[in-house]
């Protein structure tokens, strides 16, 4: 019972980074008409803003202490951060350490313009092409984007942890009573969980409620007619774009702690967000979530030790076999418009 | 009056078959005029540099690429010399090899079995490379061994780890100088029973290749001879990021270690994720939870920050070694980067100063003399103490550090502290231990 409440969570977790991935994928493909190879590198790119944030923050002044040597023998280089000189040893530590949260800050700024020029200095430039044309160049995109990251960060993981507030793990098994340390979580994947929720709420709550996010609900429904109102809805679905790119950055901001980013790590996620995608339907918000949780929390089942003993390999394959009955009984998706890639 | 029989489509076929004839690549056909493959006839010789310049652990192939840049400076008589002065074969005089000035060619692994293959065959066949060197990956080494084997060349192994590289695919025109994974159990597994104690219960976590079955049979093997018992070992896919649902289990059970078989990325993140679930600060049986890492490479734990602290892991040769040898390679290395260099910078410059001493020794370049010359060499100087490159397998000899993570790191370099030199004698195996058994080495081929 421990160890599928502990798979539960497991699930949830990981299905809340392959929901917000999917979620921009599928705002993408719903607006603009465009399969985005290229959206992986977004969420790389995301973390990336927490790296860049960390490194700026410890840009150091350089003094030499004549006491100690460096691993040539020289006298040592000592470094002290920029902000930890401008505002005191203890509040500078705490800014450096408060990394990651304020990167948030930063992220969603810089990944609107990524997103915005991306959009508009090469996709747009797409979108009457085919899409295995669309597929190509956003897949070349996100090659150019990964290398230029390994040209400047290089290509080993680069570690951003989460404050020292959120280290450690949340007890639930002593909360209910049961033996301590056995029914545990990390605090921060736990945050993950609440943050990617609150996104996914935010995304929706803006498409439903605000008069920008109906004309762009009714641009994926008929975007002729729309057009035709008068509305320039281009313009929406570029800020759209820019809106998928920051859910993606917010994403991979928040992934860092989680896992050292790479410059690869847009490539891991990006398969199976697409699977993700599909299996949720094609241009439906809320079935990207679904989906996103559910091939989450079965991936994690998968890894169990009794169900790999059961079928051995099933951990490597089950999203797969999710997908390929999804195609074969439901083409839409689970949650997919009818008609939608099953003509 | 004589007839030929010539028709148009007879010339064709013929035209078609010497077309095919001439354009056959030379590689895997002996040259009836050079004694051997790519025989050096001007007044240089070239060298194949076969390492990972894109792909995960391209940082490690520029680390490589660094070293071997320094060896070619020192084998020409460029720079401080290096190691080759504290080297204790005095055969080298800095003029190049048997005279020949050195030049070498690189090319990218990509960490992909088939491109390291090509890119080998590309050094061989286009360049004329005589010798090919490198790798961050058993799989690779093994692919390229297997080619070089074939084509005449001798392999000089860059960071391979796996015992089946000199066990069960070991080859004739194949030399390794870095350690391997029975290595890294015999030495850690003393050092584990010392610390925490013969009562413990291990838990594996294993990278699903080569290099993870071969160290999990290792050091599980290690471990359970001085009273360790395995609880559970599962392995867990090479393209996996996030190990949580392989971690979690762990807490179901009594294991109170929890050893990951994991290399580069899969390390990073395995140990990430572990330290995130509390397993640091867990305890089992009465006793703290330890995880182990058996190989570590400095490079790489940088990734996983402050949780690589205090874990216990092994290495083939680490900066901060006071002997001349290593004290000499870190001053030529650090000098011209500014950075000290790893372990695979190490063993790849290491490797290619002892193919051009085996060559000057041999006084020819024909692989299999100089197969002969490195086979039961035994050399001291080069970083590792009195080292063998032992005959029966082409697998160097020499001491293991045991290593830890550093609770106070003075730098971004100084992230390992040595915990123990292991002794050679006590990672020295039979050449028929079952670990390395189903291979053959065959013999050279010269081209």
């Amino acid at each position: 019972m421990d160890a599928i409440f502990l798979q539960i969570l497991n699930g949830l977790d990981k299905g809340s980074a392959y929901a917000l991935i999917a979620l921009g994928l599928t705002l993408i493909f719903g607006t603009l008409g465009v399969v985005n190879f290229a959206h992986g590198a977004l969420f790389m790119l995301g973390s990336f803003c927490a790296v860049t944030l960390n490194k700026i923050l410890n840009l150091s002044v350089e003094t030499i202490d004549p006491t100690k040597t460096d691993f040539l023998g020289n006298p040592l280089k000592v470094k002290t951060p920029y902000v930890q000189a401008w505002f005191g040893d203890d509040f500078g530590a705490a800014i450096i350490d408060w990394g990651v949260p304020l990167a948030i800050l930063f992220t969603i700024p810089v990944m609107i313009g990524i997103g915005f020029i991306m959009e508009r200095g090469l996709i747009k430039h797409f979108y009457k092409r085919p899409h295995a044309d669309q597929i190509l160049v956003t897949f070349g995109l996100a090659i150019v984007l990964q290398e230029l990251i390994k040209y400047f960060f290089g290509a080993n993981p680069i570690p951003t942890p989460a404050p020292d507030a959120f280290k450690g793990s949340f007890d639930f098994g002593a909360m209910l009573g049961m033996d301590p340390n056995v029914i545990i979580y990390p605090y921060w994947r736990l945050i993950y969980f609440g943050f990617a929720a609150v996104i996914i709420g935010a995304v929706f709550a803006f498409l439903q409620f605000t008069t920008f996010g109906m004309v762009v609900r009714a641009g994926m429904a008929d975007r002729e007619t729309v057009g035709l109102l008068g509305i320039n809805i281009d313009k929406r679905f570029t800020i759209m774009f820019g809106i998928a790119a920051a859910v993606a950055g917010l994403a991979g901001v928040m992934y860092g702690p989680i896992n050292s980013p790479n410059y690869h790590m847009g490539m891991d996620f990006l398969v199976l967000s697409f699977v993700v995608v599909v299996v949720g339907g094609m241009g439906s918000l809320p079935g990207a979530v679904l989906a996103g949780f559910l091939l989450g929390i079965l991936e994690s089942f998968a890894s169990m030790t009794q169900v790999i003993d059961l079928i051995p390999g099933i951990n490597q394959i089950i999203i797969y076999v999710v997908a390929i009955i999804i195609l074969l009984t439901r083409p839409r998706g689970l949650m997919g418009r009818k008609g939608v890639m099953e003509d | 009056m004589s007839k030929t029989n010539m028709t148009r489509r007879g010339v064709l076929k013929t035209g078609a078959v010497a077309g095919a004839g001439v354009a056959l690549p030379t590689i895997f056909t002996a040259s009836s005029a050079a004694a051997y493959m790519n025989e050096p006839t001007g007044g240089s010789v070239t060298l194949g540099f076969n390492v990972p310049q894109t792909g995960p652990y391209a940082d490690e192939g520029a680390d490589e690429l660094r070293a071997y840049e320094l060896a070619v400076e020192h084998l020409n008589g460029g720079g401080d010399g290096g190691m080759m002065n504290t080297f204790s074969s005095k055969a080298l005089k800095g003029n190049g090899i048997l005279g020949k000035k050195v030049e070498y060619v690189s090319g990218d692994t990509q960490t992909k079995s088939d491109a390291a293959r090509a890119s080998a065959k590309s050094m061989i066949e286009k360049d004329g490379a005589i010798m090919i060197t490198g790798g961050s990956s058993s799989g690779v080494a093994i692919a390229v061994q297997g080619l070089c084997q074939e084509a005449g060349v001798i392999f000089m192994a860059g960071l391979t780890h796996s015992n089946d590289t000199t066990g069960k695919d070991k080859k004739a025109n194949g030399f390794r100088h870095f350690f391997n994974a029975y290595m890294s159990g015999a030495a850690l597994a003393p050092v584990l029973a010392a610390r925490y104690g013969k009562d413990r219960k291990a838990y594996h976590l294993t990278a699903d290749y080569t290099w993870g079955w071969t160290q999990e049979e290792s050091i599980k093997a290690a471990t359970e001879a001085l009273g360790w018992t395995t609880v559970n070992t599962v392995k867990t896919p090479l393209s996996q990021t996030d190990f949580s649902s392989y971690i979690t289990p762990v807490l179901q059970t009594d294991a109170d270690v929890l050893i990951l078989n994991h290399y580069g990325g899969n390390m990073v993140n395995s140990l990430t994720n572990a330290v995130q679930f509390g397993l640091r600060e867990k305890q089992v049986n009465g006793k703290n939870f330890e995880i182990v890492v058996p190989l570590f490479s400095r490079l790489m734990a940088r990734g996983a920050g402050e949780n690589i602290k205090g874990i216990l892991g092994s290495t083939n040769w680490h900066w901060s070694l006071q002997d001349e040898g290593s004290k000499a390679f870190v001053k030529s290395f650090g000098t011209k980067y500014g950075f000290p260099p790893s372990q695979a910078a190490h063993t790849v410059y290491c490797q290619t100063l002892l193919y051009a001493d085996a060559a000057e020794r041999a006084g020819t370049f024909n692989p299999c003399g100089i197969g002969e010359a490195l086979e039961g060499f035994e050399f001291d100087g080069l970083g590792n103490g009195k080292t063998l490159y032992r005959a029966d397998d082409h697998q160097c000899f020499k001491d293991v550090l045991v290593v830890k993570g550093k609770e106070n790191p003075t730098s971004e370099f100084d992230i390992l502290e040595v915990v123990e030199v292991t002794p050679v004698e006590q990672v020295t195996y039979a050449p028929d231990h079952p670990m390395f058994a189903g291979g053959n080495l065959g013999t050279c081929n010269p081209g």
